[in-house]
């Protein structure tokens, strides 16, 4: 319960920083995030490190209390150890304990603080932006970051050729900065200069207003020039139909100047994380991390119950209070996912403005998530979380009213209300722990007003997905996990762009999301958001209904893991006790 | 009998050429393909006809399969989709893991099997006979991912005895030379690891031995009790022989023939087995790897291990058939 009144606080200290990072923000053109307000809970600053730029000698022998091993119950392995060319969880998991990018989120929420780069100021037409790096900073391999190594790591990603610009690969690159050199696509990207060694300048193509925040992905991890070109990173061999990753980089050695280095990893077994004693900030306070796949969600739980994990991730909303009863520190992340029924506008009723309205009417929402999700899930009045900014009081609000519902229907016109409904099989996504169950409630609910609705199901990955994207399903479950704190990477996914999964065709919407995206000045962003949120549920796509909060277990004597809404969540402030 | 082994070797041949085409064919056949997999709720159809072509995938069936061959035959199973690691060295480093699981559940279930199919055949038709046969079908209707929770339940959570996942604990270090815990351990000396490989073994080990030994122990009752009732155990037992030699020289090395010809079976099903096993216990084998390759739609993976497989279990059979020479003296292997 205690976890719980705590993150309640979170939350609300999550908003109001947020808040302050739009201030910050606003004066983006001159200089944003003051130094000081890095790392809260931190008492040493950043800055205070002095370290000389060659370090040998050894700087504290003595561990500091609370140290020694924890071991984490991971639902896979990672796939490789290299930023550029992953998206997934667990990849970044271990990429962020071992790589640090030039801006990150604050711990806990999504204001962009401080990283590798110490402050950072943008031009007036908002398309140079200058870093400037913290001193003495080291990578593993004793190779110092300075500008050039910045730029070297954008180069890289800007000349990926290939499969390596395949979404399955550099995902987050295509997401923020669109294309590559090759031009195929246009590219936010225009260069990086670095005219000395602690400064790196990246020029843009265009203003962008999530560039920024898109920074704070560990995608964009710096790594060391030194060992991505010794350890092949971008080496790609095998054939056209078959290429094949075949450098090392990722594999054995990924080098970045995180707080922790990699001992060794075996994969399907586990991997080591020791304490980087060199690093430059506040050092981790473990001695090491390992990190234990278990694909298995309740063989995880037991693992955690037996003693042989001292914590783990993707605890299933089953699970939560057992284990709170039995004496575990249960964490939830602020939410920052969205679950949604969907319309095909291109089949008819969905067409219909008046059988998406009375659609949205009749799902009773509040009982779903009461019922069927855990504490901490509350009931969304849009596509996108209130941890976002954009996020709107004022959207229409579709409270549960049968009766209207049928009011609508009547007034509709519409003679025919069979209605397919789809929803996937084999699966548990954050927002939508049991697909099932949120199925059969909504079922209910629809034939409760008179509509007739026919099951359909697919397994996630066999079919359904497919089905979705391409438009062949008529009302179906989805959702979507934030990567990072920009509304954008919401409304913008969705609504920005015609789809075939919405198959509507709607102008207004993206225009407004367009020009909301591509608009500098965040106060100015932040309106033209809340109206398009406001759109958007007038025009009724979809019924987004929930926004969970993904929980984390810990024994008791785990202390310092701080949840992130974007999951970027480091093992240096974990102590035991 | 070496003539035999190298027929039956040769015979290899065409069932993996055949398997690679089918298999090739079914996974692809299969709806969904990696590229869901990959990118899961990001993706959009711009971006599923990109991984597609980037992977191959939307070239024609014949030529990905002939650049599959030619690689196969160079041995290089390509490499997984999703993990982006070589599919032969995969194996290679996990098959040692699945052997091990698979030879402790082996030990369970015909240590335990084999006695008890005997015991029932000997008391046919009282309490032991009755309580072997309902304990024999109760292991076949386990599912083992029910066995395997209510065993950690008992052994692990409320006994504190044995551990859950892994094959190890993870805070130990042990260099691995073989892959083989109980063999790395005891080349490095280091016995408490060679104890801790043990206890790790045993609640998986009993979770996938479990049909196997119901299977056995049914087999060798039935078995048993009809080579009981042979004219020559009849005629040993009046010339004086004592009960245990009789078991022993006759009942039981006449019983024997089916008794190995159902091991040898379930030893290659248990490859199969293992795969729920090893993901329920975290176990890091090719069952694991395999689960999640078909979950994952990871067609190098799938085709490598299941052809993997395959050739494992051939030989298993073929050692099936050695060894009924060695037993039955009267079978030539020919």
């Amino acid at each position: 319960m205690r976890s719980r009144s705590k993150l309640a606080a979170f939350g609300i200290v999550g908003t109001l920083l947020i808040a302050a990072c739009g201030s910050d923000e606003k004066a983006d053109t001159t200089t944003p995030a003051p130094v000081e307000t890095a790392a809260p809970g931190d008492t040493t600053a950043p800055s205070d490190t002095t370290a000389p730029s060659d370090t040998t000698a050894p700087i504290e022998t003595t561990p500091p209390a609370g140290g020694g091993t924890l071991v984490f119950g991971t639902s896979s392995d990672p796939v490789v150890l290299d930023g550029a060319f992953v998206s997934d969880g667990e990849s970044l998991r271990v990429i962020d304990q071992i790589f640090e990018t030039l801006v990150t989120t604050e711990d806990g929420g999504t204001a962009i603080e401080p990283a590798l780069a110490k402050e950072w100021t943008a031009s007036d037409d908002g398309l140079v932006w200058t870093f400037t790096l913290q001193d003495g900073v080291l990578f593993h391999d004793g190779t110092p970051l300075n500008g050039a190594a910045v730029c070297f790591n954008f180069d890289r990603w800007y000349n990926f050729t290939g499969v390596a610009q395949s979404a399955a690969v550099s995902y987050y690159w295509s997401t923020v900065f669109g294309g590559f050199s090759d031009g195929v696509t246009p590219s936010l990207y225009g260069g990086c200069e670095a005219p000395d060694d602690a400064t790196a300048i990246i020029t843009l193509t265009s203003p962008s207003a999530a560039f920024l925040s898109g920074l704070a992905v560990s995608s964009f991890a710096i790594a060391s020039p030194e060992a991505l070109t010794t350890y092949e990173a971008d080496k790609v061999g095998g054939t056209e139909d078959a290429p094949t990753f075949e450098g090392t980089f990722g594999t054995e050695h990924p080098i970045g100047t995180g707080p922790f280095k990699l001992e060794s990893w075996e994969p399907g077994d586990k991997l080591t994380l020791v304490r980087n004693d060199e690093y430059w900030g506040t050092k981790a306070i473990l001695d090491s991390v390992i990190l234990k796949p278990i694909a298995d969600g309740p063989a995880r739980r037991t693992a955690l119950e037996n003693g042989e994990i001292q914590g783990y991730d993707l605890v299933d909303p089953g699970d939560v209070q057992a284990l709170a009863d039995a004496g575990f520190q249960v964490l939830n992340r602020p939410a920052f996912n969205v679950g949604y029924v969907g319309f095909n506008q291109a089949k008819a009723p969905f067409d219909n403005p008046k059988i998406r309205e009375a659609i949205a009417y009749a799902l009773n929402r509040q009982a779903l998530v009461d019922a069927k999700y855990p504490e901490g899930a509350e009931v969304a009045t849009q596509f996108q979380p209130p941890l976002v900014f954009g996020w709107s009081a004022d959207v229409p609000q579709y409270n549960y009213d049968p009766e209207k519902a049928k009011a609508l229907i009547a007034e509709s016109g519409a003679t025919d209300l069979e209605i397919e409904f789809y929803y996937p099989s084999d699966v548990s996504r954050p927002y939508m722990p049991d697909p099932t169950a949120n199925f059969e409630a909504f079922k209910a609910d629809l034939e409760a007003v008179g509509f007739t609705v026919i099951p359909k199901t697919a397994p996630w990955r066999s079919g359904y997905l497919d089905d979705v994207d391409a438009g062949n399903a008529e009302m179906y479950l989805l959702g979507w996990t934030g990567d990072y704190g920009d509304p954008d990477n919401f409304v913008g996914t969705f609504f920005r762009t015609p789809q075939p999964a919405w198959g509507f065709d709607n102008k207004e919407i993206f225009d407004a999301l367009t020009t909301a995206r591509d608009t500098a000045d965040l106060a100015e962003r932040t309106k033209l958001y809340e109206a398009a949120n406001k759109l958007i549920m007038e025009f009724l796509p979809g019924v987004p209904y929930v926004h969970t909060q993904p929980s984390l277990a810990f024994a008791a004597n785990v202390q310092g893991y701080i949840p992130s809404p974007v999951s970027l969540e480091s093992f240096a402030l974990v102590s035991l006790s | 009998m070496f003539k035999f082994i190298v027929r039956r070797l040769l015979l290899l041949i065409p069932i993996l050429v055949g398997l690679s085409v089918l298999l090739f064919v079914w996974v692809r056949a299969l709806p969904g393909g990696p590229e869901t997999a990959l990118l899961g709720e990001r993706a959009t159809p711009e971006r599923i006809a990109e991984v597609r072509r980037s992977y191959g995938f939307d070239k024609p069936l014949v030529s990905q399969y002939t650049s599959y061959a030619k690689k196969l035959i160079n041995l290089d199973l390509g490499q997984s989709i999703t993990s982006r690691k070589d599919v032969k060295d995969e194996l290679i480093r996990r098959f040692p893991a699945t052997i091990e699981l698979s030879l402790a559940a082996m030990i369970f279930a015909i240590g335990v099997g084999v006695p008890l199919g005997f015991v029932a055949a000997k008391r046919e038709r009282t309490v032991t006979d009755y309580g072997a046969i309902t304990l024999s079908l109760v292991g076949v209707s386990v599912p083992v991912f029910f066995l395997a929770q209510i065993l950690k339940w008992i052994f692990a959570l409320k006994l504190k005895l044995l551990p859950t996942i892994g094959r190890l604990d993870p805070k130990r270090k042990l260099e691995k030379h073989t892959n083989f815990n109980f063999v790395d351990s005891i080349l490095a000396a280091d016995w408490s690891a060679w104890v801790d490989t043990m206890k790790h073994l045993v609640l998986p080990g009993i979770a996938l031995g479990t049909i196997p030994l119901a299977i056995i122990a049914r087999i060798t009752r039935a078995s048993v009790l009809e080579v009981l009732n042979d004219d020559y155990v009849r005629t040993a037992r009046a010339k004086g022989m004592t009960t245990r030699v009789v078991n022993r020289r006759h009942v039981l090395r006449n019983a024997l023939l089916p008794i190995v010809t159902v091991i040898g079976l379930q030893t290659g099903l248990l490859l199969s087995g293992a795969v729920l096993t090893e993901t329920v216990f975290a176990w890091g084998g090719m069952g694991q790897l395999l689960s999640s390759a078909v979950f994952d739609k990871d067609y190098p993976v799938i085709q490598g291990s299941v052809l993997f497989l395959a050739v494992v279990f051939v030989l298993v059979n073929l050692t099936v058939d050695v060894l009924y020479a060695v037993i039955d003296p009267r079978i030539r292997v020919s």
